[in-house]
């Protein structure tokens, strides 16, 4: 067994942990902002799908993998301006129409594929790295952390920022109130609504770049589902991080190390079916409920919609 | 920390008041003035509710399809021809009916029961490959009747015990069962693949499937059509689990918990082993209905087949406002669509996921309409 | 109906008397789906000044905050502060004109600190200033004697000093209004005390302090001025130099009058009850304890004797609840013994106790009381479902049902449009009925009421208390739970004090009750 755990392997694992991990963390990281505002966000599943795909059509036709990004956050967005207005306006069930958004994403994304590239199932050229300088050349972690491609370096950002709104700013703790007790926001002059709609968008411009890093860097291509229930890997990550982006960050980086075990370990030379290694993630998150379920926190306004002066 | 754990959706999706309401629902209409103009404008109101959606979601999905450049008329007229008017595609859409009606079946027990089991999917498909792989084993040792018995039992069992985990999270430890039963889907999906490719797989072929039923050792067909006797399951099941959530103390147990789970356990009830009974049931029909798939229809299960049927049937059971009845009407009218859509998909060039859309936009205008609804009563109020 | 406000002198207690009031609404009406909350209310309110709005349950003082906080809107009728007619369209307009409302039901997040509470609302993306808001937290609190640690969670504060919090915030916020909604209804009577204190400190500042109540002898110790609402009305008011000139006795007799139109309502519905010499207990609870993440209880014994009524006081949340859903059933002992005339209860579930002739009315009637969608008749069973003759081999009998319902509508008088009427539908008071009617009948032998009137107008309360009563009069034992002095002391025989989670002293109900029992809730004598 000794022989398994070469340098090649560790190498493969970590940068498979990350690469895997990344559209979870931006996931993960978008339900957490909804479920602090109060938003149960079933629809996640279905703005990580709108990304990918908005991402690969405009990575595909600009060529830019920058503008791809940009298409994947529009295309999440869209995704997630429905549910703004149809949840958080007119008050629906967050759980009916986040379904209906998820199936409308996968079904929409399927069809216009199936009209633009079911022909052709174009690839996109492998995405650039940026390594930085002096940490990359550290043996087994260099290459595998510090020799990505940009968009991972802004994710780590983004968790940073996160932790700092959270804590740091006004915007942070008016996020907490709505999700804890949204009247007080309210009566101290913040429009619950606005905010939350606000929540809602940004978890769709978060998913929708994870779902564009999916089809950009991960796969080089869009399929219909791609995305395979990540989104809602992601709403699992944000119960468990307990509203903090770095709880999000490391369960992140767990999951994707369960995805990418067999790429690594085919490295070392173990083969296991990928129908096996797809459950993986799925296993994980249900020991993770079994074992910590009852520590996962939610805010107590979790999808309840809010009317001011309420009888 | 308690709401969300609880779907409210029995309160906001109140049965409509009609003569086929159940008993939670006829008293709603008792808030009306009574006497035959308040039952008129009850009936007007359930032809928009239910009509308004369904006509929303065609207007909308056509125009998606002029944005594809298809013609709809001719789509929707092909769909109509394959699904309903033809009498093969007639045949087909009863048959797919049978399997539909037992997801819808199980989809009504867990929601009166308050209970999200959106894992249907991997139930229905866990339980298709456990009967498939048993049933080509018995046939030779036993006789027709037991094996198609035996399958259906088998069928059942998977299935509820597939959905155990995510009941027994939300009954003891109150994990959110949407969670729960979502991932549990997944991991079924992936388990019922992995079981056809290297548990289950046919080794007298190279396509990765188990082995196949004989026809002669199906379910059998009706009055000799190509229906299969499990519409007649279908139906049965429906209209037993209708009768039974409303007619009976253990239905109106489970809609008490459903309704306010506080009240159940104010009142005495125990409500951790009702939502295990709830989530068993739900589960045992969906998996019924994969062993009447494979049992009546495909005789056999590929590798990466899953037909979502679950995910695809939420929305009419809601558009039935967990009614029975009106489930069958709604489950027949998207048999048509599912059909004949497939055979759109060959004809026509739009793939099939184009159902997929338009379940979408249904319960989307189905939810619009119930805000519409309720804003219009309290402006009357 | 209004009073003519006779010149209305400048309060004395002000040292910066203005010749306007601060604010004034003019014949304001608000309507609600099937309700009149306000009718055409006219009212000043004056800088330095409290004045209080008193009325009773349903008299439109939470409609009239919630104008004011801009909550709602008028239907008709003005608002004018400082003379200018406004349009308070949203909370935060109503704290930009000065208005600062501490509700009833704390408005501060529980999950964030003090400090952090104070700084909600502020520009998005700034850093919230905790450490000037903490200082000047302090110098305010200073003005008006009033210390708060700045960094302690919300959560983790008391009902008081939650709002010792709101008040510094409001102030903090440059408010020169401050509306007081239902302020004392969860706090003890020295707490109450201080309050009162405090707001008068305030007014001295020259804030205009609106104080909601629907205590009388608050209304008489802390106001200025006093405004009485009845059903949406206005029925009087008693400006300053008239209260004084009245005296507390004749001001008592006037509010009365205004607030009731007839003074008897008040009266209690029968003379108190006398401790009389019981048989033995019949319903016994020895050593009960729970374990609870808020209020654990142990080491509750307590005996009830047929036909006797114990009161339990003390304030809210501190154990009541889980006390009565042990004896009930809905709740795991840790520890202790139930019996109900010999037989042991606390191995059965609700059902079996129930069984026994143990029942219990909840104060959280729509929470868990009743399934609001569900028809009456089938809440008038809720207990009993798939009990004969109801239910036969687990098959409803609807006719059974229906009779069930009819009869019990009938003998407890809901008023209901009809027994397939979803409960919902129904007016507290008939809701209150028709648990009462499921509780009260067939075979009961002890009964438990939590807060039986809380939230019922004065009619339906009435008709609650004689319904307690009676069914002691019947031989039952009873226990009653109440956060209202008064209502124990003209129902119960003996009152036991409930403090965090233990009781702490039972007295009987004789005339040196109320001190007693008032030292005890604030801890004095525990």
């Amino acid at each position: 067994m000794s022989t398994l755990f070469t340098e090649p392997f560790f190498t493969a694992l970590v940068l498979g942990a990350l690469t895997a991990g990344l559209p979870l963390l931006l996931a993960g990281l978008g339900e957490q902002i909804s479920e602090k505002a109060g938003v149960l966000n079933i629809g996640i599943e279905g703005m990580m799908l709108a990304g990918a795909y908005g991402g690969f059509l405009v990575a595909y036709h600009t060529g830019s993998i920058w503008l791809g990004y940009l298409g994947g956050a529009l295309g999440g967005m869209a995704v997630a301006t429905p549910m703004a207005v149809l949840c958080i306006r007119l008050g629906l069930s967050q759980i009916v129409i986040g379904m209906a958004l998820t199936l409308g994403a996968e079904g929409t994304t399927a069809l216009l594929h199936h009209f633009q590239f079911a022909q052709s199932y174009p690839r996109l050229p492998a995405v650039a790295t940026l390594a930085i300088p002096g940490l990359s050349a550290i043996p087994v972690i260099g290459p595998a952390l510090f020799d990505r491609p940009p968009i991972v370096y802004l994710a780590i950002l983004a968790v940073f920022l996160t932790a700092y709104v959270f804590r740091s700013t006004h915007l942070g703790l008016a996020l907490q109130a709505a999700g804890d007790k949204p009247e007080a926001l309210d009566a101290a002059g913040v429009d619950v609504v606005r905010l939350r709609s606000l929540a809602v968008l940004a978890t769709g411009c978060l998913a929708g770049v994870g779902g564009a890093f999916m089809a950009e860097v991960g796969a080089g291509i869009f399929v219909p589902f791609m995305t395979n229930g990540a989104g809602f890997i992601g709403i699992v990550l944000a119960m468990q991080a307990r509203g903090r982006p770095f709880g999000v960050l490391w369960g992140a980086l767990l999951f994707g190390a369960c995805l990418s075990a067999a790429t690594a370990l085919q490295v070392a030379g173990v083969s296991i079916p990928t129908d096996v290694v797809q459950m993986l993630p799925f296993v994980a998150v249900l020991a993770v409920l079994v074992l910590l379920g009852r520590k996962a926190s939610l805010p107590p306004a979790l999808g309840v919609h809010y009317v001011r002066g309420g009888r | 920390m308690t709401d969300i754990r609880r779907p409210d959706h029995e309160r906001r999706h109140e049965p409509p008041s009609g003569p086929t309401t159940t008993p939670a629902s006829e008293d709603q209409a008792a808030g009306n003035p009574p006497g035959r103009r308040g039952t008129g404008r009850a009936w007007t109101r359930l032809a928009l509710m239910t009509l308004g959606p369904v006509m929303g979601a065609l207007l909308l999905s056509g125009l998606l399809l002029l944005a594809l450049g298809v013609d709809p008329i001719a789509y929707y007229g092909f769909v109509l021809e394959r699904g309903l008017i033809n009498a093969y595609g007639l045949q087909a859409t009863f048959t797919r009916m049978g399997t539909l009606l037992l997801i819808a079946a199980g989809l009504i027990v867990a929601f009166r029961a308050g209970l999200w089991n959106l894992g249907g999917d991997g139930q229905f498909l866990l339980s298709a490959v456990a009967v498939a792989a048993l049933a080509p084993l018995l046939t030779p040792h036993l006789p027709i009747a037991l094996v198609l018995l035996a399958g259906l039992l088998a069928g059942a069992a998977v299935g509820a015990a597939w959905s155990m985990l995510p009941a027994l999270l939300k009954a003891y430890q109150g994990i959110n069962e949407v969670i729960t039963t979502l991932m549990t889907s997944f991991l079924g999906i992936s388990l019922a693949n992995v079981l056809v490719k290297l548990a289950f797989h046919d080794p007298a072929t190279t396509v990765p499937q188990t082995r196949t039923l004989a026809v002669a050792d199906r379910l059998p067909r009706l009055f000799g059509t190509t229906v299969s006797s499990g519409l007649l399951l279908g139906l049965g099941a429906i209209i037993v689990v209708h009768l039974v959530m409303t007619r009976t103390a253990f239905g109106l147990k489970l809609r008490v918990v459903g309704a306010n789970p506080r009240a159940a356990i104010h009142a005495g009830l125990p409500v951790p082993m009702l939502t295990v009974a709830a989530f068993a049931i739900s589960a045992a029909l969906t998996g019924l209905a994969g062993a009447v798939e494979i049992l009546g229809v495909q005789g056999n299960v590929r590798a990466d087949w899953n037909p979502a049927y679950s995910l695809t049937v939420i929305p009419l059971v809601f558009l039935a406002r967990f009614n029975g009845f009106a489930a069958i009407g709604f489950v027949f009218l998207f048999s048509v669509l599912s059909i004949g859509g497939e055979s759109a998909a060959r004809r026509t060039g739009v793939p099939n996921f184009f159902t997929l859309v338009v379940v979408a936009i249904l319960l989307v205008m189905l939810g619009i309409a119930e805000y519409l609804d309720k804003r219009h009563r309290t402006a009357r109020r | 109906m209004n009073q003519p406000r006779a010149a209305s002198p400048p309060p004395p207690a002000s040292p910066l008397s203005e010749p306007r009031p601060v604010i004034s609404l003019d014949s304001v009406t608000r309507r609600f789906p099937g309700a009149l909350a306000l009718d055409r209310v006219t009212f000043d309110l004056w800088p330095g000044e409290v004045h209080v709005l008193l009325g009773e349950n349903g008299a439109g003082k939470s409609t009239l905050v919630a104008l004011l906080s801009g909550l709602h809107q008028p239907d008709a009728g003005s608002i004018r502060v400082d003379g200018r007619a406004v349009r308070i369209d949203t909370p935060a307009r109503a704290l930009d004109l000065g208005i600062g409302t501490v509700f009833q039901h704390s408005m501060l997040v529980p999950s964030l600190s003090v400090v952090d509470n104070m700084a909600l609302g502020g520009a998005w993306w700034a850093r919230p200033d905790r450490a000037g808001l903490a200082r000047r937290m302090a110098l305010v609190g200073a003005e008006i004697g009033i210390t708060i640690d700045p960094a302690a969670k919300v959560g983790a504060l008391s009902l008081g000093e939650r709002q010792q919090v709101e008040i510094v915030r409001a102030l903090l916020r440059g408010s020169r209004v401050i509306l007081l909604d239902e302020a004392t209804a969860m706090l003890t009577p020295q707490g109450a005390g201080k309050l009162g204190e405090l707001v008068g400190r305030l007014a001295k500042r020259g804030i205009a302090v609106v104080f909601i109540t629907h205590k009388l002898d608050e209304a008489l110790a802390i106001g200025h001025r006093i405004t009485v609402l009845r059903l949406g009305r206005k029925v009087g008011e008693i400006a300053p130099d008239r209260l004084a000139s009245l005296g507390p006795a004749a001001a008592t007799t006037e509010i009365v009058r205004l607030m009731f139109g007839s003074d008897d309502l008040t009266a209690p519905t029968a003379a108190p009850r006398r401790d009389r010499m019981a048989p033995p207990p019949l319903l016994v609870i020895e050593g009960l304890a729970v374990d609870d993440p808020v209020v654990p209880l142990a080491g509750i014994d307590l005996a009830v004797a047929p036909g006797e009524i114990v009161g339990i006081a003390g304030m809210d949340g501190n154990g009541q609840k889980q006390f009565a859903e042990a004896v009930a059933g809905q709740r795991r002992l840790a520890a202790g013994r139930i019996t109900l005339g010999g037989t042991s209860l606390e191995r059965l579930d609700v059902g079996g106790r129930r069984r026994q002739g143990l029942r219990y009315v909840t104060d959280d009637r729509l929470g868990e009381g009743t399934i609001g969608s569900f028809p009456l008749s089938l809440n008038l069973l809720l207990k009993d479902v798939g009990e004969p003759p109801f239910w036969q081999g687990g098959l409803e009998r609807p006719e059974a049902i229906a009779a069930h319902a009819r009869r019990l509508v009938e003998a407890y008088d809901v008023r209901t449009p009809g027994i397939s009427a979803p409960i919902d539908t129904l007016s507290g008071g008939n809701v209150q009925k028709a648990l009462l009617a499921r509780e009260l009948s067939g075979a009961a032998r002890a009964v438990i009421f939590a807060k039986p009137t809380n939230g019922l107008d004065l009619q339906s309360a009435r008709a609650a208390r004689q319904h307690v009563r009676e069914t002691a009069n019947q031989g039952r034992a009873v226990i009653l739970l109440s956060t209202d002095l008064d209502e124990l002391l003209e129902l119960s025989d003996r009152i036991a004090v409930m403090s965090r989670g233990r009781i702490v002293g039972m007295v009987a109900n004789d005339e040196a009750a109320r001190s007693r029992l008032g030292a005890l809730m604030s801890g004095v004598a525990a």
